[in-house]
Order: structure tokens, then sequence, then C-alpha cells
């Protein structure tokens, strides 16, 4: 498949990952956090830290929609489901996630409400059409990469003239979150993050561009390497990374150039801004409530937005306690530091955000690497 | 965070549409967020719209860095510290 | 084929389970000429036939696939791959099957007629016959369309010893070919994944496949076939029957550029995907090319592998080494992998 199998050789992998060794100084550090939970997956399905030298460490970040969605506004969306006459067009991500009460999307369907899978938006908006009867709600989850298709969903739903179709809206923003770990500060005596740099989001950056990450390298003087997703686009952007911390550069970088350029996508930057506007707050799940970091439907589109044709309140629900979720998503702790990893919370029983979807921190290390913790468990016996 | 992949445009359908291939499995998405898409560009697929068109020569620019990389390799460069040494190494304490 | 006579325009109805001249009716018209065997046309409410002398091994299976027709097959020709299959991962010659149906009020007989007839042409293709059977018909919305149960019985040869619980660390694992080519047929006539392929399913009997085994590699250890679930589960669940772990190479498991198509599409995992026409075999790492040829001599293994080896590990997990060199698990799922956005 081309554009993909050259970045997965393991020759290359091998090449780059042997430049990375000989170019970090042994005399120190580096502490990079990949922000998005697709760089999470592809480094642990892929195996990527066994290559690194031991200095070189991977800090799991909370670009992870399915992951920071609160459970209340997943309770709103299962509320949605069961009314009468609605069927709930949902992404396969979110159909398993546990909500309140022991309640899923997938339960509500087996208790009788009409909960359809979708590969796209606009499939959403086809159900629409097929079933003038019924109201399809579109459960639209995602950051930047995925608001683009709602916007349009949206849109065409707008020009067919249909009156039975709306947007459950929970998108969310990536600099803000960027930010908000930045802005850590120190939590009960533990040190605040101490992340050296960080490699930027693919996709996210194909819609929004390089630009925005500027204020980050320039304000916390931290290196920002923009990375494809394939194994060998993060280990070269590792290697990039690695490279500016030695020579002191902090400079927004782009790796993922063929599909990255400094201003985004205008098409898709101008549907998010017809049909989108910032809520003045939003809750994130394991982070707190962020400033401007979350989008709502516009009042012109009204008619399309679920949370004003249906009266569904918000109810906030706590975590676990012993949860360690809050710092494993900034990075501060690791998965296996939290008590509840591998035992009570697991990814067919998550208790936290980082288990409950295949590229949470704790679930991907969970699925894929933790033989290492039975191993290190073993060798130190 | 977002599943997006690089697939062939084989030919435009109805209007905003596109058949794209990858790996020999075909379908038809949106293509209303690139401007001008021609058959034979590739582009990058999330949740059935294509995003961003795939720039060939910047590719071609990424792979040439990856080579470069390869030869560098083979020069006779002072190793800083054991260059060999990994995370798997270090696991057994 | 004799024409149904019946008042209705082609469709069955709760008549034809009541036990009555409609029922005897259609099975004379659709399941006795498509399975078409002695034992069959004595029209008893049971089978008899003579045991040869060895061991009986003897399984049963549901199908509930939705479509009931799709690329490769349908529900009748997977029915008999499926049980036949699961007899034969014994080491068993496989002798007979059942053939149970549920069928729901209102389904079309013209397809009926055609998966019998499906079922057939597989059982006489696989060397087996479908001597008794059963059929029920249940009010509309009770059945997805046809649900059929088919249990199969055989016989073990002697001195065959082929079991789960019988892979020993450094014992060679096998796959007999490509893995994935089910689940991606199926998936892309599902609703809301819909896309085109030319790939079909592999569904196949593989009892041939399996007497070549146990007629060359007697040593054999372990034979199963990984069908729900994908390669993954069937090699966790035979590495905790067996107390073992393995260690697999990523880059020697046979997978179809088209399945890896649809797999990146959706955020699937070809190890998680459905087979109907592969197994895997385990044995001494001695056999280990001797099992090779004799998997790709047969038209249903020519695609066969030597994918990696069993290991000691008290934890036993399936680890597999990526083709970049680093090293992961291959998790066993609790459920169906769901397609992802993220």
């Amino acid at each position: 498949m081309k554009h993909l199998d050259e970045y997965r050789d393991g020759d290359t992998a091998r090449t780059v990952a042997a430049a990375i060794r000989r170019e970090a100084d042994s005399s120190r550090r580096y502490r990079l956090m990949e922000f998005c939970g697709g760089h999470t997956h592809t480094i642990f399905r892929y195996g990527i830290e066994d290559l690194l030298p031991p200095n070189v460490e991977m800090v799991h970040g909370p670009g992870c929609p399915v992951c920071v969605l609160p459970i209340g506004r997943l309770d709103m969306a299962i509320a949605l489901a069961r009314r009468d006459g609605v069927i709930l067009a949902s992404y396969g991500d979110m159909l398993r996630v546990p909500a309140s009460r022991g309640q899923s999307l997938l339960k509500a369907k087996a208790d009788g409400a009409d909960v359809r899978m979708v590969y796209s938006s606009l499939d959403a908006v086809k159900l629409a059409a097929a079933n003038p009867g019924r109201h399809v709600v579109f459960f639209a989850i995602g950051f930047e990469t995925t608001t683009p298709p709602t916007a349009l969903a949206i849109e065409a739903a707008s020009q067919q003239g249909l009156r039975n179709f709306s947007v459950f809206c929970n998108h969310v923003l990536t600099p803000p979150a960027i930010g908000a770990i930045l802005d850590t500060p120190a939590v009960d005596g533990e040190d605040a993050v101490l992340i050296d740099g960080f490699l930027g989001p693919a996709h996210v950056s194909v819609v929004i561009g390089s630009a925005p990450y500027e204020s980050f390298a320039a304000g916390y003087r931290k290196p920002v390497v923009i990375s494809g997703f394939e194994p060998i686009d993060v280990l070269q952007s590792i290697l990039m990374l690695v490279r500016q911390l030695n020579e002191d550069r902090a400079e927004v970088e782009n790796q993922y150039i063929r599909a990255v350029n400094r201003d985004g996508n205008p098409r898709a930057k101008q549907a998010m801004a017809r049909v989108f506007e910032l809520r003045p707050t939003f809750e994130w799940r394991g982070l707190g409530e962020i400033p401007f970091s979350a989008l709502r439907i516009r009042s012109e589109y009204a008619l399309f937005d679920a949370e004003h044709c249906f009266d569904e309140p918000y109810v906030q629900s706590n975590g676990t306690k012993s949860c360690e979720c809050p710092a494993v998503l900034r990075g501060a702790k690791k998965p296996t530091d939290c008590k509840l990893f591998g035992h009570a919370c697991t990814p067919e029983t998550p208790l936290g955000s980082c288990m409950v979807s295949s590229e949470g921190a704790c679930a991907a290390y969970y699925t894929y690497g933790r033989m290492r913790h039975a191993d290190a468990r073993d060798n130190a016996a | 965070m977002c599943l997006a992949i690089p697939v062939k445009i084989i030919a435009l359908t109805r209007p905003g549409m596109a058949k794209v291939a990858l790996g020999g499995i075909v379908k038809e998405i949106s293509v209303l967020l690139i401007d001008d898409p021609q058959p034979g560009e590739y582009v990058m697929l999330h949740v059935g719209f294509a995003l961003a068109r795939i720039d060939e020569a910047e590719a071609r620019r990424t792979l040439d860095l990856l080579a470069d990389l390869e030869s560098a390799g083979m020069d006779d460069s002072p190793a800083v510290h054991d260059p060999d040494a990994t995370h798997q190494d270090m696991a057994a304490p | 084929m004799p024409p149904i006579r019946s008042p209705h325009t082609g469709r069955i109805d709760l008549t034809h389970g009541a036990g009555g001249r409609a029922m005897q009716q259609l099975i004379d018209a659709v399941f006795r000429p498509a399975f078409d065997n002695p034992i069959l046309a004595r029209a008893d409410d049971h089978a008899r036939f003579e045991v040869p002398a060895g061991r009986l091994a003897m399984s049963t299976d549901c199908f509930v696939v939705s479509p009931l027709f799709f690329p490769g097959g349908n529900i009748g020709s997977l029915a008999v791959h499926g049980t036949v299959n699961d007899v034969a991962m014994s080491g068993a010659r496989v002798l007979y099957l059942t053939a149970g149906f549920v069928i729901e009020e209102g389904f079309p007989l013209a397809d009926l007629q055609r998966i019998a007839h499906a079922m057939g042409d597989a059982a006489r293709a696989a060397g087996v016959a479908i001597v008794a059977g059963d059929t029920k018909v249940v009010e509309r919305g009770k059945a997805d369309g046809l649900f059929i149960n088919t249990t199969g019985v055989g016989i073990v040869p002697a001195g065959i010893d082929i079991s789960g619980d019988r892979a020993r660390p450094g014992d060679a694992v096998l796959v007999s070919g490509t893995m994935g080519d089910h689940g991606v047929a199926i998936m892309a006539h599902r609703a809301g994944l819909e896309f085109e392929t030319s790939i079909v399913s592999d569904s196949a009997a593989l009892n041939g496949l399996v007497a070549n085994i146990v007629e060359i590699v007697p040593t054999i250890r372990v034979l199963r076939d990984p069908t729900r679930g994908g390669l993954a589960a069937t090699l966790n669940e035979l590495c905790h029957q067996s107390g073992v772990g393995m260690s697999l190479d990523e880059t020697a498991v046979p997978v179809r550029p088209e399945v890896l198509g649809a797999c990146e599409l959706l955020g699937l995992d070809p190890l998680n995907v459905a087979n109907e026409g592969k197994l895997v075999a385990i044995a001494p790492a001695t056999d280990a090319a001797r099992l090779l040829d004799v998997l790709r001599r047969h038209p249903l293994g020519r695609d066969a592998a030597i994918i990696g080896k069993v290991i000691d590990d008290p934890a036993r997990f399936v680890r597999m080494s990526t083709r970049i060199g680093g090293e992961r698990i291959v998790a066993w799922l609790a459920g169906e992998q769901l397609p992802r956005i993220c």
C-alpha cells in the first residue's frame, strides 16, 4: 500500500533507531510527550520503545476523544438513544464505553434502544432521509480531524431540508488541551509534569496546520515536531526532537510534510467556522474544566442541534477512588503506577478514561505491552 | 486519535464524491474538502472524507531524508555511548 | 427439482413446520433431493449406520451468520464446512452430519432451496453425508431469516492424539493460509460498512487436508480452526489450554493485501478477523518443514507458513515481534473488535 508500507519498513526503522541511539546524549534524559492517542497506539502496537535508548522516554498524552469525554455526556447520549422514535447513530469507538449505572450504548441496544454503528457522518444523514418517521441523532465525538465531517453532514441535512436529523456535539480542540497540560501546577507535592518536547498530532494538524503550535514552542520553550502515524514517522520525529533538544532549539518542525502544511486545510477550517462556535468552557474527563476547548453548534443550525431539540440534563459523574487517570493523562504517572491497573481496571472492565479506548495509555499498554511488567517482575524475583 | 489512511482516487462520481482504492478495496467517499481532486491522486481518508491530498514531492523528500540517514549510519561516527543499549536491554534489573 | 405445491407466494409459512403433510412435502421437495443419500432416503426419524472401530469424535455448531448469502458461500455451505472442520480438528475421518433448521415465517422458498443445495454440494465435496435433520418454523420476527444447527461425527484413527493441551515449548506453530478473508468478505456487505472488494470467504472443508497431515506427520500435536475471534483468539485459547506461551513473527503471518486494506479502513487487526477455511497446526520443531510441505501441497494450504514457536511462559502470553523489531502482545479480546475512528 503506497504511502503506508514505506513507513513500516523494518530496515529503515532500525536505521532511524540507530541514529537516535547515536545522537541521544547519555548524560541527559529526553521526556517526550506524544499528545495524540493514535501515536500512543502506534508506539505500543509496534513496540517502538524497544528500539529507543533508555534515556529517551515517551510520555503518553490525553489526545484520545473517547478517553476525555465525560461520563455525563455519554449518559446523555444513552438517554437520547432510549427515547421513543430516536435512532442514535454512533462511531464504533463509543459503543462499549461504560457509562453510569453499568450502562453503555450496546447495552441500551440490547434493551431495545435503536443504536446503529456508522462509519461516516454522511451515513447518519442517509439514515434520516431513509427513515422520515424517526429522528436520527448523530453522536459526534473527536478532535479537529473529525469536526469538518460533522459540519458537512449538518450542511448536507440542511440542504436536503431534513427535519429529523440532529447532532449531539462533543467536539473538542487540541491547542487548549496542550496548554492545559503545560500549565498544570504541582499537585499535592507532586512535581508538575516535566516534558521536554511534544510529538504533535498528525491528522489534527492536517486540518489546523502547524501554525497553532508556534505559541507553545515560543511561550514555553518546548520543541514540537508534527509526526505522521506510521512507526517510521514516529521514529523520525523522535530523532528530530532529540536534535532540537541537543541544539537547544524550541521550534515547530513538521515531519509529516506529505500531508501537513503551516496553514492546514482552508475548506475544512471554513466548514468548522460556518457550523460551530466555541463553548466558554467544557469538562474533560481526567483534566477538569478547560475554557474555550470545545465546540457547540451555531444558533443558525439550532434545528440540527440535539441539545436544542431535546431536553437532556447533564449530570456530572465522579471518578473512581484510587483512579490515577488525571496523573496518567498529564504524563505525571505511568499506567503501572496505578493500583487499579490490570486488576479491577482492564479494557473489558475500564474504571477510568485511560482504559476505555484502545488508544488510551492504560489500554494500549495493557493490550500490547503488559508482558514487560510481567517480565520485569519475573526478572526481579 | 484520528485514524486516517492514504487512498488513491480512482474516479470522480457524483458531485463532491469519489471512488477511492486501498489495497484493492474500493469505497465511495466525500471529496468536498479537497480543491479540484483528480483521479490518480492520493488523499488522506478519515471517516468517509478526504481531508488532504498527499504531496508526492514531499513524500519523496521524506523518503530521501530517511535514505540519507542510512548512509550517514555507515560512517565511522564515534558513539556517544553504547549505541546498542535499548530499553529492552535495560528491562532486566 | 420438483416444484412445491404451496397455496402461498413461494414463501415458508407456519404449516411447513407443523409436522403435517406440508412439512413432509417441504422435506421431500427441498431437503431430501439436496442431501441425497441412502440413509436419508429411508425416511426414518433417525439414521442407522455401522460404526467403524475406533474412537468417535463429535461436534455441534449453530450458524446465525448475516447476511445469509455472501461472496464465497452462504449460511448452508458454512454450516457444513464449520462442523466438518470442528470434527476434523481431532484428526478424525468425518462421516456424517445432521442438520436442524429454524426458519422464520415468510422466508423465500427459493432461498431455502439454494441453501439446501449448497449444503448438499458441500457435503458431497467433503465426502460426508447429511443423514438426519429437523425443521421448525417460527413466527415472523423470531428468527433472523434462518438459523441452522449441524452436528457431525467421525472416527479418530488409532494412535492419533491431537488436542489443544498438547503444545510444548519448542514446537513450531503454523497456519494453513491467509488470515481474515471470511470476516472481510462478510463485513463488505454489512449495512453501514459497505465497500467493494474481490475478497471471497475462504469457507471450505478441511478434512482432506487434515487426513494428509495425520498420515504424513503423525507427531502432530494440535489442530484448531481459527473462526470467530480470528487467529488471536485461537492462539490465546491454545496457550491457556496447554499452559505455554508463544513467540510469533509478524512478517511471517500471511494476509492478503485486500484484507490489509479493509483492516486499515476500519481500524481492525487481521489477527482478530474471522476465518472459515484455515487451520492452526502445532508440531515438534523437527517436523515443521515436513508439515509445511504437506500443507503447501494441498489446494487449501498453498499459502501455509511457519509463523512462530511455542515457548515456556507462566503468563501464557502470545508475543509477537513486530515488523520494525519491537515486541507486542497479541491480545485476547473479550468480544468482537469494532471498527474505530480513533
